[in-house]
């Protein structure tokens, strides 16, 4: 029998060729097989969790909650320095400067991430934007929010943060972002099931020692950064919570 | 928990009116307020927790900056330290009442700061249950609406 891997569908396209380094680390690491299984979306992603056939998740914020809560997933490290943020734009030449200048019945493009969803809307919000107020556009992925944006067929984007900071410069200076996000406490999370956690009970030491050795540290670069931080239980519950308190 | 302190008119800016609120715990303290109105920082999170009686067990650094209280001096005081006498009782133990059937609670509330400023932000509070138990409450503010922030004001005033 071999273990599943799964990654949130939100990845960035260039690291996906890191998760199969990932994975071949893994597996090599522990003498396990473990398969990597690729969803494009994350309603594709929510059954598999339902239906129990994740072992190994590295998995968005929103998820996360029902992971732990409901499937007893156990938290073991997050991506060093990289929480979730989310970003507003808008094309350089509309009019509104801020977010309380824009209207009822604005048309707002986002991609199908619950996470940057939730925060975007939290950030319309002060616009007395709620979701009953916009007009949604969604769209396959970031890039397609920016032409939307640049071709005036939306008035503003949903970003991840780092989606957008890796736009080309030639869409971005197209762009202008009203506001950030600095929530720092949100993050994507590697959660194991008990049941592989059980036969691999060294794993939280050997994703954090992972950066000692050249393949190791290889990999981790191919999903964009330098090491992973231990999460604990304790910890985990809060950002949850946190989450939580968000999605009214 | 710490000792009440009384807000000082050296760390008022500016002209300041002055109250006495006694809290649901029946301590009393000295409040110092101006009527300015410190904006809500853009795109950020005021989070703090407290234990099952109210006194704070953590803060984010947002709260820091907008509160203008140390850490230090936030840590293990009562939430209440930051009540604006401008809130109405009645606002607060619904609140209470909510939270403590491990219901979550929404509303918009105007908080003083150390300096006698304040703030409006829309908050949340939560419930942290664990095994089954409540052992703590997490708060998390974001901007307010504009719009909600003139009705409160408003509405507030005739709960009293
Ligand atoms: C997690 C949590 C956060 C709170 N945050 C605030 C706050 O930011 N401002 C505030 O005035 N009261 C806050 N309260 C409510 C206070 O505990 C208190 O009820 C309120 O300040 C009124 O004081 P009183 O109940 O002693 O009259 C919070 C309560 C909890 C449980």
């Amino acid at each position: 029998m071999s273990y599943k891997l799964s990654v949130s569908p939100d990845y960035n396209p260039e690291q996906l060729s890191g998760w199969f380094i990932f994975n071949t680390w893994l597996q090599k690491t522990f003498g396990q097989a473990v398969h990597f299984d690729v969803y494009d979306d994350f309603s594709g992603q929510r059954q598999a969790i339902n239906d129990n056939k994740i072992d190994l998740i590295y998995a968005n914020p929103y998820d996360a909650g029902v992971l732990m809560r409901e499937k007893n997933f156990v938290p073991l490290v997050c991506p060093h320095k990289k929480t979730d943020e989310a970003l507003i734009a808008v094309a350089n030449k509309h009019l509104a400067q801020n977010v309380e200048e824009l209207d009822m019945g604005c048309r707002v493009a986002y991609t199908q991430d619950p996470s940057v969803q939730m925060m975007g809307m939290i950030m319309l919000e002060p616009a007395d934007l709620n979701k009953n107020d916009v007009r949604p556009i969604l769209c396959e992925n970031y890039i397609l929010i920016a032409k939307n944006l640049i071709k005036g067929q939306a008035d503003v984007g949903f970003f991840l943060t780092e989606a957008y900071d890796h736009l080309s410069n030639l869409v971005r200076k197209q762009l202008r972002p009203l506001v950030r996000s600095q929530i720092f406490i949100i993050h994507h999370t590697l959660m194991i099931h008990p049941d592989m956690l059980a036969k691999m009970p060294n794993l939280q030491q050997a994703l954090l020692e992972m950066p000692k050795q050249t393949t190791g540290l290889d990999a981790l670069h191919n999903l964009g950064f330098d090491c992973w931080d231990a999460i604990g239980q304790e910890e985990m519950e809060f950002m949850i919570d946190v989450v939580d308190t968000l999605r009214s | 928990m710490k000792e009440l302190k009384d807000m000082r008119p050296e760390d008022m800016r500016g002209d300041y009116q002055e109250t006495v609120l006694t809290y649901a715990d029946n301590r009393a303290r000295r409040v110092l307020y101006t009527q300015e109105e410190i904006p809500y920082p853009e795109g950020r999170l005021i989070v703090s927790t407290t234990d099952v009686t109210g006194i704070i067990t953590h803060v984010n650094q947002s709260f820091v900056d907008m509160s203008g209280f140390s850490t230090e001096e936030l840590m293990d005081a009562p939430h209440y330290i930051l009540r604006h006498p401008d809130m109405p009782p009645a606002a607060f133990k619904d609140l209470w009442d909510t939270i403590e059937q491990g219901k979550k609670w929404f509303g918009y509330v105007k908080n003083l700061r150390k300096d006698g400023a304040y703030y409006w932000v829309y908050a949340t509070v939560i419930p942290n249950v664990r095994d089954g138990q409540i052992v703590s409450y997490t708060s998390v503010r974001r901007k307010p609406s504009r719009t909600k922030v003139h009705e409160c004001e408003t509405f507030y005033p005739t709960l009293f």
